[in-house]
C-alpha cells in the first residue's frame, strides 16, 4: 500500500475566514490523506518551511481577501530558491478567472473558485501525485 | 410496506413534521407566553406598532479602497434613499495595521476603506453631518481607536456626543469564536469593550458601543441555534464584565445592540429573530434584575447571508437576498443590510449595490408585510419553531455556564469545534445533494459574466503616501507624549478611551496605537484544530 498523500493546508494574509480551510482539510482527512493545518495569518516564508518540514507532496493555500497577487507569487518564489518544485501548490478561494490563467503560469497546479465540490478537489490530488 | 421517507430538515438539520396543528401547541398559552408587540417578553417585536410607526432603518455596509472613493460611494447612497451609514474596513485596519505596514501588502483598501489615521476619518465623513446621520462601523479589535476618531471628528464638525448616534461592532468574542480577527488574548481585549461601554454610558448616551453579532458565526458555518445561543450567551458575558466594572445594569445596558444573519430557511430565521427578543428579555430581567424596560429589549440589525450567495449564475442573489431581506423583516429588525449580487466574487458595483437597496425597497413600500406587526405570529409551525429554539439556546446557556462562562468555553474551543462540526455536516449534506444549491449541485448552466468593481494598487499608494506626509507634518513629540500615557494607561485600570481620544488628536496612527497596546497586552495566537 502507499503511504498516506501528506498535504499542508494554509491561510496566508490577513484573512480570518478559515471556514473553507477547515472543511478542506477535513474533507481531505476523511480521503485518508493525512493534513497538517497551519492556522491562521501564516506569511509566505511560514509556509514554505513548514512544508519542508513536514516533508509534504501538496501546499493548499485559502485566500479570500482578493491578497492573492501579492502572496502567491512570494510562495513560489520561496519553492523555487529551497528546491521544492515539486510540491504542488493549489489555491482555492475567491479568485476572479482572469487571475487564474496568472496564478497558473506561475506554476500554481490548480485554483478551485467558490462551488467547487470537496470530490473534485480529492480527485484532483490523487491524480497528481 | 415500509418506505424510506425523505427527510425534512431545516437548513440548519432540525426535523420537520410533515403537519403543524393545535397538538403542537399543546403547553402554550398566548396570553402568557407570546404577549404582544411591545411588551414583555417581546417575542412579537419591541415596538406596539412596529414598522407602521417607522419602517427599519436601510443600512448597506459599504467601504472600498481610499476613504476618499468611499466618501463618494456615502454621498450617493445617501442621494439613493438610503436612511443610514455602515463602514466597511479593509483588513490591515480591522487587524490594527497602518497601511503602509509590511503586513498590509496587497491588502490596503481590498476588502473595505482604509484608514489609518484621524485625517483618513475626516475624509471618510467630509460632507457628512454626523449629528444628523446614524452610523454604524463594522470594527472590533482596534474598535476603542477607530471610534475615537469617529468622536473626534464629529467634535470638528461641532456635533454634540450627547445626541449622536450610532454603532461600533466592538464585539470580541465573536471574533475568536468565528470571524478570528482578533490581536489582543481575550482578557485585555475585554477590558478594552468594558472601556468603551463604560465611556458611552457616561459620555455619549445615544450610542450603542457594542454590536454583539451572531453574522459571523453563522458565516462561518454554525446552525441557526448556536447563532442564538453563542451570541445571546456572548451578551451575558460583556452585562458581567460591566457589572464588575462597577455600572449599574439598567446604566448601560439599553444600548446594547445585536446583529444577526438573515439565512435562506425562511421559517427558521423568522423563529430566531423572536426566539432571540424572548430570551434576552428573560435575561435580563430574571438573570440580571434590570428594571428599566429598555434593558430587556433585543433591538437588531440583520444582514442577509453572505455564505449563501453563489458565484455561479450570480443573478440567482437578487432572489435569495429578497427572501432574506423578506425573513428579516417579518422577524422584526431594526435596520438591514441586503447583500449584492456580485458579492461572492468581489465587494460590490455602484449598479449592483443599488439593486439590493431596492429590494429593501420593494419589501417596505411594495410587498405590504410592513403593515401589521409580527404578521406570521400565532401560525403554529412559526410558534413551534421558535419554543424549540428558545430551548436549545438554552442547553446551550447551560453548556457554557458549565464550562465556566464563555471566555473560558472559547479556551476550551467548545463553541470553535461545534461551528465547524456544522459546518463540515452542511457541506457534506451539500456534497451529497441532501441540500440543494441552485446553480451549484443542481439546475447548473453556463454562467453569463458580470461586471465587476476592481480595486488596484493606486490605493496602497496612496494611503501610504498621506501616511509618510502626515508623519512628517504632525507634532511628534505630542504623539510620543499620548502614546506613553496610553501605555501607562493600559498597564493600570483607568478606562483607556480619554487616553486613545488624546493620541488620535494629536494624529497618531491606528498602527502606532494598537503597537502601543500590543507592548502591553500582548497578541493572541489561537491553536488551530480541524
Amino acid at each position: 500500500m502507499n503511504p498516506p498523500i501528506r498535504v499542508l493546508v494554509a491561510k496566508p494574509g490577513l484573512d480570518g475566514h478559515d471556514r473553507g480551510a477547515k472543511v478542506i482539510a477535513r474533507a481531505l482527512r476523511d480521503a485518508g490523506m493525512e493534513v497538517i493545518y497551519t492556522g491562521l495569518r501564516q506569511t509566505p516564508e511560514m509556509i514554505v518551511n513548514a512544508a519542508l518540514q513536514e516533508d509534504v507532496q501538496f501546499i493548499g493555500l485559502s485566500i479570500l481577501s482578493g491578497a492573492h497577487n501579492a502572496i502567491i507569487p512570494r510562495v513560489m518564489d520561496l519553492l523555487r530558491q529551497n528546491d521544492m518544485l515539486d510540491v504542488k501548490v493549489i489555491v482555492g478561494g475567491i479568485v476572479p478567472d482572469a487571475d487564474v490563467e496568472t496564478l497558473k503560469r506561475q506554476g500554481v497546479a490548480a485554483v478551485f473558485q467558490p462551488g467547487a465540490s470537496l470530490d473534485t478537489i480529492v480527485d484532483f490530488i490523487r491524480k497528481s501525485v | 410496506m415500509a418506505v424510506a421517507e425523505k427527510q425534512y430538515t431545516t437548513i440548519s438539520g432540525v426535523p420537520i413534521e410533515p403537519l403543524y396543528g393545535p397538538d403542537h401547541l399543546r403547553d402554550f398559552d398566548p396570553h402568557r407566553d407570546l404577549g404582544r408587540p411591545g411588551e414583555f417578553p417581546y417575542t412579537r417585536g419591541i415596538h406596539e406598532s412596529m414598522y407602521r410607526g417607522r419602517l427599519w432603518t436601510m443600512r448597506q455596509f459599504s467601504g472600498f479602497s481610499t476613504p476618499e472613493e468611499t466618501n463618494r460611494r456615502y454621498h450617493y447612497l445617501l442621494e439613493q434613499g438610503q436612511t443610514g451609514l455602515s463602514v466597511a474596513f479593509d483588513l490591515p485596519t480591522l487587524m490594527g495595521y497602518d497601511a503602509g505596514d509590511p503586513l498590509a501588502e496587497g491588502e490596503v483598501g481590498k476588502c473595505g476603506a482604509s484608514v489609518s489615521s484621524l485625517e483618513d476619518m475626516e475624509i471618510l465623513f467630509c460632507g457628512i453631518p454626523l449629528a444628523d446621520v446614524t452610523v454604524s462601523m463594522t470594527i472590533n479589535s482596534p474598535a476603542a481607536v477607530l471610534w475615537a476618531m469617529y468622536l473626534a471628528v464629529a467634535e470638528q464638525q461641532g456635533a454634540d456626543w450627547n445626541t449622536i448616534s450610532g454603532t461600533i461592532q466592538n464585539d470580541i468574542l465573536k471574533e475568536y469564536i468565528a470571524q478570528k480577527e482578533y490581536i489582543f488574548p481575550p482578557r485585555p481585549s475585554m477590558r478594552l469593550v468594558t472601556d468603551t461601554i463604560e465611556f458611552a454610558a457616561r459620555r455619549t448616551p445615544r450610542f450603542n458601543p457594542i454590536s454583539i453579532s451572531g453574522y459571523h458565526i453563522r458565516e462561518a458555518g454554525s446552525t441557526a441555534v448556536q447563532e442564538l445561543a453563542f451570541t445571546l450567551r456572548d451578551g451575558i458575558e460583556y452585562v458581567e464584565w460591566a457589572l464588575a466594572r462597577g455600572l449599574a445594569v439598567d446604566e448601560f445596558a439599553p444600548r446594547l445592540s445585536f446583529f444577526f444573519n438573515a439565512h435562506n430557511d425562511f421559517f427558521e430565521e423568522i423563529a430566531k429573530y423572536r426566539a432571540a427578543r424572548n430570551l434576552w428579555a428573560h435575561v435580563m430581567r430574571e438573570r440580571f434584575r434590570a428594571r428599566d424596560e429598555r434593558s430587556w429589549k433585543l433591538r437588531f440589525h440583520s444582514q442577509t447571508a453572505g455564505c449563501s450567495l453563489t458565484w455561479q449564475q450570480p443573478y440567482n442573489n437578487v432572489v435569495r437576498t429578497a427572501i432574506q431581506a423578506l425573513a428579516a423583516v417579518l422577524g422584526g429588525t431594526q435596520s438591514l443590510h441586503t447583500n449584492s449580487l456580485d458579492e461572492a466574487y468581489a465587494l460590490p458595483s455602484e449598479q449592483a449595490v443599488t439593486i439590493a437597496l431596492r429590494t429593501q425597497q420593494i419589501v417596505a413600500y411594495e410587498s405590504g408585510v410592513a403593515n401589521t406587526p409580527d404578521p406570521l405570529g400565532g401560525s403554529y409551525f412559526l410558534e413551534r419553531l421558535t419554543c424549540d429554539m428558545e430551548q436549545a439556546a438554552r442547553d446551550y446557556f447551560r453548556r457554557i455556564d458549565e464550562l465556566g462562562g464563555m471566555i473560558a468555553a472559547i479556551e476550551k474551543g467548545f463553541p470553535q469545534s461545534e461551528i465547524a462540526n456544522a459546518s463540515y455536516r452542511y457541506q457534506r449534506a451539500v456534497e451529497a445533494k441532501e441540500k440543494v444549491v441552485v446553480g451549484v449541485n443542481a439546475f447548473q448552466s453556463e454562467d453569463q459574466p458580470i461586471e465587476l468593481l476592481q480595486i488596484g494598487q493606486a490605493a496602497q499608494e496612496h494611503q501610504e503616501n498621506k501616511l509618510k506626509a502626515l508623519r512628517a507634518r504632525r507634532d511628534n513629540s505630542r504623539v510620543r507624549q499620548t502614546l506613553d500615557a496610553l501605555r501607562r494607561a493600559a498597564e493600570g485600570t483607568d478606562n483607556t478611551m480619554p487616553f486613545i481620544l488624546d493620541a488620535v488628536r494629536a494624529y497618531a496612527t491606528l498602527g502606532e496605537i494598537c503597537g502601543a497596546l500590543r507592548d502591553v497586552f500582548g497578541s493572541y495566537q489561537e491553536t488551530a484544530h480541524i
